[in-house]
This record gives C-alpha cells, sequence and structure tokens, in this order.
C-alpha cells in the first residue's frame, strides 16, 4: 500500500471516529450530512483509481467538511475541549487537504491549474483560523475570526476608503513616483561620470544598511502631519534601492554588445537608447517591485509618528489603543490587499516591456 | 520583493585595499558635497526662525551673525552637523552607560531585541527552507504564500502584536524580537531555498552512486553549497531585524531603545536627539551587517573556499 493511500486511510478513520465521537452532532443533523459527504468524498478518493474523479471527489468532500463543521459551530452548545469529536474531525479533515494538496502539487501544471494548489491552501488556512477561533472562543482582543474582520471590511469601508485615499493614492503613490524617479535620474547622472558613481556605490551599499524609515519623525516637523511628509518618506526609502539596481542594470551590458555597438558608429544615445537602457529594465523593474512594499510600509510607519485623523497607520495605532483589534486586521487586509495589486500591476507592466527576457520563456 | 532582490550582481572582486584606494577620494568628495550642501540647507531651513527672533528684539543683523545664528540654534528645523555630532559625543561619550540620557543604553536595548529576533527568525527561515525543498506540497503551496505575505506591510502589525502581546502579560524584549522575527525570516527562506537547491544535477547524481541518504546529502552537499546565499540573506535579515525592533518600540510609547527616542524626539520637538538616534541606528545597522559579513569570511575560509 502506498504512502498515499494509507493517509487517505487515516483521514477517514480520524473523520469517522470524530463523527461517532460526542460534538453536538446529534443535534444538528445538516452538519452530520456534510461531515458524512466529506467523508464520502475522502472514501471515493481511495478507492477510484481515476486522476478526474478523484480531484472532484476530493475538492466537494473537502468543502463539505469545512461546511459541516462551520455549520456545527453556528448552532448553540459548548464546544473546544467539551467537543473533542469535533476536532477528531478537523484533525481527519487536516490529512486529508495535505493529502490533496500533495497530489494537487505533483500532477499542477502551468497558468489557472498551477495556482489550485496555492489558493486551497489559503482558503484552508482561512478556514483553520476560524473554527480554532470560534471554537474555542478565542478573545477578539487577542484574534478576531476572519469572519468577523469580513463583516467590518464591509460595515466600515465608510472610514477604510478615505483611509486608503489618504495613504495609498496620495502618500504612497505621489512618493513612490518621485523617488523613483530621481533615483533613476541620479543613477544615469553617475553613470555619465564615473567619479560620481565610484563615491555613490559604497554610500548606497552602507545606505541599505540603515534603517532609513527613522526619517520619518524629521519629515513629519518639515512638512507637516498632512500627506506631504509621508510621501517624503517613501521619495527617500524609494530612492536607493531604485538607484543601486538601475546603476547595476546599466552596467550589465557585456563587452562584445558595446563593441558592436561602436562599430555601428552609434552615439551616445543610441547605445543607451537601443542597448543599456533596455538591457537595464529588468533591473529596474526588480527595483520597482522591491520598492512597492518599501513604499507602503514606509507611509504606514510614518504615520505612527503624527498624521491628520486619517490614514491606514493611523487608524491602526487609534483602534490598537481602543482595543478594536477587528478593525485593525481589517486594515491589514485593506494593505494587503493594496500591496499585492500593487505589485501585480508592476509584475504585469514588467511583462509586457521585458517580454524577451529569458526568465519568461516557457 | 522576489526572489530576484537577493540576486544582484556582485561588484567585481578586488583585494580590499585596491578598492578602498579606489573609492576613498570619490567617497570623500561626495560625502564633502553632502555635508556642505547640508550647512546650505540648514541656514535655508532656519533662516526664517532667526531673522524672526532678529527682528523681534530690534537687531539688524550682518551676513555672518546670521549664518552663525542658523548654526547653533538650540530647537533647529535642520541642525547644522556638527551640532549632531556635538550632541551624539555628548550622549554617547559623557553620559554614563547606566544613565536613561545616554545613547549607548537605548542602542543596547534595540540591540538586545534585534538580536534575538534574528537568530530566531533565521533558524524560523532555514527550517522553512528545507521543509520546502523536501516537501513538494510545501513547495506548490507555502513558498507562494510566503512570497505574497512579503506584499503584505508587515510593519503595519507591529502596534497589534506588542498590544496583543502586552495583553497577555508578554512586555519588553519578547514583542520586538517577535516582529523582528517576522521580518527576517522571509529572506532567509528564499535565499536558503536558493541556495540549498543551487548543486547541480551532476553533484546529485555523483551522491546517489554513492548512494547516500536525504541526510547525507543534505550534510555534505546542499548545505555547505548554500553557506553563500545563507550569508548574503542573513545580511539582508539583520537589516530587516533592526528595522523590526525600531518600529516595535513605537507603539509602547517611548521608554528604552531608538524608536523610543525617535518618537519622544518628535513629540518634544528635539531635533537634535531624533538626528542622534538616526545616527546611532545607521551605525548600529552598519555595524551588524560588517559582523555578518565578517562571520562570512570567516565561515568561508573554514570551508576552503576563496574568500
Amino acid at each position: 500500500m502506498s504512502a498515499n493511500r494509507a493517509t487517505y486511510i487515516a483521514a477517514i478513520i480520524l473523520m469517522v471516529i470524530g463523527l461517532v465521537t460526542p460534538a453536538g452532532w446529534l443535534a444538528n443533523p445538516t452538519a452530520f450530512a456534510f461531515a458524512l459527504l466529506a467523508c464520502a468524498g475522502a472514501g471515493l478518493c481511495f478507492w477510484s483509481h481515476s486522476l478526474s474523479v478523484d480531484h472532484v471527489a476530493g475538492t466537494l468532500g473537502l468543502f463539505a467538511g469545512a461546511a459541516g463543521t462551520l455549520i456545527l459551530l453556528s448552532g448553540a452548545g459548548p464546544f473546544g475541549t467539551q467537543a473533542p469529536g469535533l476536532w477528531l474531525f478537523v484533525a481527519g479533515w487536516t490529512l486529508f487537504l495535505w493529502q490533496r494538496l500533495d497530489v494537487l502539487a505533483r500532477s499542477a501544471g502551468h497558468g489557472v491549474a498551477a495556482l489550485l494548489a496555492p489558493g486551497l491552501f489559503g482558503l484552508a488556512l482561512l478556514y483553520l483560523w476560524q473554527v480554532v477561533v470560534t471554537g474555542f472562543a478565542v478573545p477578539q482582543v487577542l484574534l478576531p475570526s476572519p469572519a468577523q474582520v469580513a463583516t467590518v471590511l464591509g460595515n466600515r469601508a465608510d472610514i477604510l476608503w478615505p483611509d486608503f485615499r489618504q495613504t495609498f493614492l496620495k502618500a504612497v503613490l505621489a512618493g513612490f513616483v518621485i523617488g523613483n524617479a530621481a533615483g533613476f535620474l541620479t543613477a544615469m547622472i553617475a553613470d555619465r561620470i564615473a567619479f560620481i558613481k565610484r563615491g555613490v556605490l559604497p554610500l548606497c551599499n552602507l545606505a541599505s544598511a540603515m534603517p532609513i524609515v527613522g526619517i520619518a519623525p524629521i519629515m513629519v516637523m518639515w512638512f507637516g502631519f498632512d500627506w506631504h511628509s509621508k510621501a517624503a518618506v517613501v521619495a527617500v526609502v524609494t530612492f536607493f534601492p531604485m538607484l543601486v539596481n538601475t546603476l547595476a542594470g546599466l552596467a550589465s551590458v557585456d563587452a562584445m554588445q558595446r563593441d558592436l555597438m561602436h562599430s555601428y558608429g552609434a552615439s551616445f544615445g543610441q547605445t543607451f537608447a537601443k542597448l543599456r537602457l533596455p538591457s537595464a529594465l529588468p533591473f529596474v523593474f526588480n527595483a520597482l517591485k522591491v520598492n512597492s512594499t518599501l513604499a507602503l510600509i514606509a507611509a504606514i510607519v510614518a504615520e505612527f509618528f503624527g498624521s491628520p485623523i486619517l490614514g491606514l497607520g493611523f487608524r491602526i495605532s487609534t483602534e490598537v489603543a481602543r482595543l478594536n483589534v477587528d478593525v485593525v486586521w481589517a486594515v491589514i487586509a485593506v494593505a494587503a490587499l493594496a500591496g499585492s495589486v500593487f505589485y501585480g500591476a508592476i509584475a504585469a507592466i514588467e511583462r509586457v516591456c521585458t517580454f524577451w527576457h529569458p526568465s519568461y520563456r516557457r | 520583493m522576489t526572489t530576484d532582490a537577493l540576486a544582484l550582481p556582485a561588484l567585481p572582486r578586488t583585494s580590499g585595499a585596491n578598492r578602498l584606494a579606489f573609492h576613498a577620494l570619490p567617497v570623500a568628495a561626495v560625502l564633502a558635497f553632502l555635508i556642505l550642501g547640508w550647512y546650505a540647507l540648514a541656514v535655508g531651513l532656519n533662516s526664517m526662525q532667526v531673522t524672526d527672533r532678529f527682528k523681534r528684539d530690534g537687531i539688524t543683523w550682518t551676513t555672518p551673525q546670521l549664518l552663525a545664528a542658523t548654526w547653533s540654534m538650540d530647537r533647529p528645523v535642520l541642525p547644522a552637523p556638527h551640532q549632531i555630532a556635538q550632541d551624539f559625543y555628548q550622549t554617547v561619550f559623557a553620559t554614563p552607560v547606566t544613565s536613561k540620557r545616554s545613547l549607548v543604553y537605548h542602542a543596547g536595548v534595540t540591540v538586545s531585541a534585534t538580536l534575538v529576533g534574528f537568530v530566531f527568525g533565521s533558524l524560523l527561515g532555514i527550517a522553512l527552507a528545507i521543509g520546502i525543498i523536501h516537501l513538494p506540497v510545501l513547495d506548490r503551496s507555502l513558498l507562494p504564500w510566503i512570497i505574497a505575505s512579503q506584499t503584505v506591510p508587515i510593519l503595519a502589525i507591529a502596534p497589534m502584536v506588542v498590544v496583543v502581546l502586552g495583553n497577555a502579560g508578554f512586555t519588553g524584549l519578547l514583542p520586538k524580537a517577535v516582529i523582528s522575527m517576522y521580518l527576517c525570516f522571509f529572506p532567509v527562506t528564499i535565499g536558503m531555498v536558493k541556495g540549498l537547491r543551487s548543486p547541480d544535477a551532476l553533484q546529485l547524481d555523483l551522491m546517489r552512486t554513492y548512494s547516500a541518504s536525504r541526510a547525507q546529502v543534505f550534510r555534505k552537499l546542499r548545505w555547505p553549497a548554500a553557506t553563500r546565499f545563507l550569508f548574503a540573506s542573513l545580511k539582508v535579515a539583520i537589516a530587516g531585524s533592526l528595522i523590526g525592533a525600531i518600529v516595535g518600540e513605537l507603539p509602547t510609547g517611548a521608554q528604552a531603545g531608538l524608536g523610543a527616542r525617535l518618537l519622544s524626539g518628535s513629540y518634544y520637538g528635539q531635533t537634535m536627539q531624533i538626528w542622534s538616534a538616526l545616527i546611532m541606528a545607521s551605525l548600529v545597522g552598519v555595524v551588524l551587517v560588517c559582523i555578518v559579513a565578517l562571520a562570512e569570511r570567516l565561515v568561508l575560509r573554514y570551508q576552503g573556499s576563496p574568500a
């Protein structure tokens, strides 16, 4: 018997034991039915030898199991340590999930299919978080459940949207553009004049070891509480990665290519536009991607040093002080989403601009 | 932040003395230019307050008087470099280390949290990398989330970690170390996944012909091959760890540490205090990275590779 089938058997045994152990299953027939479906799905995965049957039965089984436990938890009744059956079932479900993820990971292809395993993993994490928090009645101050966070996201959109606009659309975007443009221009100047380049590079390497975010209180003092000071911090923080990467990119042209341009009698401008700029683009985009994360962090941290009564960082620090941890998690979700979309947008532009790069070859 | 972030091309390796001579003059020139610019900027930013004061007192002033006044204010908008140097000397050397006014004391508080977070974060990062290269499930389903987690502004959770852990009875060093740890583990995981996978197929085949076990392949081939990657990521990690510790000190209300110095300086408009703390933080960062670099050279020499 292969290890795969042993895991399925262990999962099924755990889930079935969970179903016959007291956890309030009898009081909630719907939950019980869904949980049975999960066992059936795992059983089908165990018996069948067809991969497509496996996929359908496995996915449906996992979702049924999750639905069953959530329905059970929505009912009344003491859970936590008084419902051992629930936790045995969840343990079996997790084994089932692990096995399904293993199969998906081994058979994953390209494109959308490659997203299945991480997608399922993410959903499962959310589900386990929800089950543990509601099952053990974890105080909301310690850790709110995903459902509570989602409720806040829906209900408090009227305060979250202005915060987002203040921090992201104003401070981050403005600072990002200024910092990257300044870094890029400085790199072009330093590239032209070797003396400056030799002087600037070691200092930039030093700067990467320094906590530059610390200039935030100074910028707040200079530019006031509004978004301008945050944009200034973002600009300074994004400047150095852009400078270092652009310099490295402009230097990445090899001697043969340079000689070829020389033999064509190309001017400096032509060599720059047709050879050196394109070969520097992957480095520039690398800096843009690194900076997209840095920029958001810098803006939020800068708001801890003083801001008008809105902004993501301001919201986090005030709601933490009031112990409204669910609002804090909602703000973090907004920031995470903004960061991911920002990063994704830059990655998409990169794909269009540097389509020739070897890393995109199939 | 992708895996490429760690793959910046290294500068051509020349001997230390040569590199110093090659860079010394340009660096000195750039530094001199920066300091001169700083003095000029200090005049520009501070002159408004100074002229206001002169006018109020009914004094007619000359340019040298104005310059001298802008470079010696008590609470300047931008202190001149020599003022910062003075304040730095005052708080570092002229104050006993045990005093709360000593910058060394605050730096010590921050560095201890940085180091604890660094050690645990690096261990976590290495453990995750080992899991990822050995289990395809983790590689396919966990690694994408680890990468995605870095597009999340992780420092945003710093206040929550501090408050929640504080509620649970943990205060002081631990919450800061947790934040540092969170910032540390990512570069180490990514670098180590790359490093542990860096042995090529030929080398792995050789181990197979020796019928080496997985553990033996790991110990004799993968681990030594990953050394350079490990140290490259440790340098990134320790810089991140310092940032984490400093930001972790902000929400506790300015008790001790470099972050607290920054915050209280910003509350009370003490610009000199902010700049001194900033310089101390930068120095600490550079020294920590240098220590990691030194450890790298020692380890590489011990392993017999050309450092």
